[in-house]
């Protein structure tokens, strides 16, 4: 049985909402992190199916560097978080306001 | 892959092993250090020589990458922008004895990103160069990584880079998706013949795209994080920050519309429409309440981000002309200025206020002097380059007969009048208050040649254009 293309792109912008309602809402840093991950998963997720849909690999190799990319975000990522935890003790967005707005 | 794919890539080649010498050099060499900033000019130098060698014309790496005269016009610029935050650095870094290899290596591979970005003609190789771009970028900001500032202007940047990273990534899939291409010239071909899976999800696709670009030049409504990452990066960091990724991105965004959905601008002019007038006016009005004159400037480039949308909007030959001039110009000018900011910053960046700006002019005649030039080009007025810029945009704006092209027009010089006033706040402070402190102010000679850049940009530009007006135009050429 073959999952038709709709269906898998439903479920990627599930997947991708779930990921931005994640980084709006939520106030630990690591967790907006782990929601910006998923985000970039649905994105994944959608080239995948449009690669097989049109019988090309141009989606599939985006894919390998988006998978590089989400690999070197984090390294980064977690090294400020943990930086910056160092200083200030704690991860929650919502108390790092040291800037006026 | 061939021998002419590969020579299409030298100047970025030779950027990245030179970036990588100056890792080995950081582990190796005892301080003191300033050889690094030498190596990495030097590397500046030759790619530039690389860049000129180099075929002007023609598709590499299966058409994924394009060599014309608009990449070649946007990659000196790039790396005449990358000398100068070199240079600026040196004596900026030496004053908190942060001078580490590793900064200019991360500075050289942002460039090499920005490179790619102007030379891509394909959505993979731009999403690769704008995040070749960011990454380093993160970690520069947050250089400073003992100061809390540093640290969470650099944790925003992350967060919301990536977060609008998320989107421009689902537009590109989108955008595939619909048209089962990546390739600029295959995402035409697809929307003029109606090969499209669905219309509507080009254009979702092309939204999402948007987005991600608003992001990176910091256009309103998606600008929030701009002022508080250009105020908490190291002030050297901020030159670089405000004008190479912000040229960067306003240069792909113009490549991506002009070739790929010229044919769709119905459906979407209005929404960059409101956008530019949004960014321009909030951008100036917000800049007038700063004291500080990081945030200032920082707020002064988004307004610059509202001038340069209208270019994009308008998207004809003369925008596009009118716009590589700007870009030229602003990022010549925003550096000088983050400079001077940068060299008259305290240790643990005092005198960042307008009040440290009083009686400049005695203290340090010549930083005064160029602050003053930096200021008056960017206000726009003549005979400076900064009002040619804006006369050509504005003019091509005017010049398409379109009624809301012309209204956003008014809406622009009425902003740019706004934006005398708090240019001029600065100069009237250094010229015409008195000092708290009589001591002239120490200068390093080594940013020296940044500030002559400018005058002779800013000035010998504002005067004799000619020069500047047949590259643009040729860059402006090649896109059409």
């Amino acid at each position: 049985m073959v999952v038709p293309l709709y269906h898998i792109l439903a479920f990627a912008g599930l997947l991708f909402t779930i990921g931005v309602v994640g980084v709006l809402f939520r106030r630990n840093a690591i967790i907006v992190f782990m929601s910006v991950e998923i985000m970039l998963n649905a994105v994944n997720l959608a080239f995948v199916a449009f690669s097989r849909y049109h019988g090309n690999v141009n989606g599939q190799v985006f894919v390998f560097f988006i998978m590089t990319l989400a690999a070197a975000e984090v390294a980064v990522g977690l090294a400020i978080i943990v930086s910056l935890f160092r200083n200030l003790r704690t991860s929650d967005i919502s108390e790092i306001r040291l800037m006026k707005h | 892959m061939s021998w002419s794919d590969l020579n299409s890539t030298l100047p970025e080649l030779a950027l990245a092993v030179t970036a990588l010498i100056l890792l080995i050099l950081e582990v190796v060499k005892e301080p003191p250090r300033a050889q690094f900033a030498w190596t990495a000019l030097g590397g500046i130098a030759l790619a530039l020589v690389l860049e000129f060698a180099l075929p002007i014309e023609g598709q590499f790496y299966n058409g994924m990458i394009a060599l014309d005269h608009f990449s070649r016009f946007l990659n000196v610029i790039f790396m005449i922008t990358a000398a100068g935050a070199v240079l600026i650095a040196v004596p900026y870094l030496r004053k908190s004895l942060e001078e580490r290899g590793e900064y200019y290596a991360l500075l050289l591979f942002a460039t090499i990103g920005m490179m790619f970005m102007a030379k891509a003609h394909d959505l993979t190789i731009l999403f690769l160069g704008l995040e070749l771009l960011s990454i380093p970028l993160y970690i520069l900001v947050g250089f400073y990584r003992h100061r809390v500032r540093s640290n969470e202007a650099s944790l925003k940047y992350l967060l919301l880079g990536a977060f609008s990273t998320g989107f421009f990534l689902f537009g590109i899939a989108l955008l595939y998706g619909s048209t089962g291409a990546t390739h600029y010239d295959a995402i035409r071909q697809a929307i003029v013949s109606d090969g499209q899976l669905s219309p509507a999800m080009t254009l979702a696709g092309f939204g999402l795209l948007l987005v991600g670009f608003a992001f990176k030049v910091a256009l309103v409504p998606f600008h929030m994080y701009a002022p508080d990452v250009y105020e908490g990066a190291p002030t050297a960091i901020t030159a670089f920050l405000s004008t190479g990724p912000k040229v960067a991105g306003f240069a792909a965004f113009l490549k991506v519309i002009i070739t790929s959905f010229a044919v769709t601008t119905q459906h979407w002019w209005g929404i960059v429409w409101v956008l530019a007038a949004l960014t321009m006016t909030v951008g100036n009005v917000t800049a007038i309440r700063q004291d500080n004159l990081k945030r200032m400037l920082a707020f002064s480039s988004v307004a610059h981000a509202g001038y340069l949308a209208v270019a994009v909007l308008v998207g004809t030959y003369d925008s596009a002309f009118g716009m590589m001039f700007y870009l030229a110009v602003y990022a010549v000018t925003t550096l000088g200025a983050f400079g001077v900011v940068a060299l008259i910053e305290g240790e643990e960046e005092t005198s960042l206020e307008i009040d440290g700006y009083r009686g400049l002019a005695r203290r340090s005649p010549f930083l005064a002097a160029i602050f003053t030039l930096a200021m008056v080009s960017l206000a726009g007025f003549p005979p400076t380059a900064g009002f040619l810029g804006k006369y050509f945009v504005f003019s091509a704006a005017v010049d398409t007969g379109n009624t809301w092209n012309i209204w956003l027009v008014v809406i622009a010089i009425l902003n740019s009048l706004i934006s005398v006033y708090y240019y001029l706040r600065p100069v009237v402070a250094m010229y015409m208050q008195e000092p708290a402190d009589e001591t002239p102010l120490p200068m390093s000679r080594v940013a020296v040649p940044v500030f002559l850049v400018l005058v002779l940009i800013v000035l010998g530009f504002g005067i004799f254009p000619m020069m500047l007006v047949k590259s643009g135009v040729a860059a402006a050429g090649s896109l059409f």
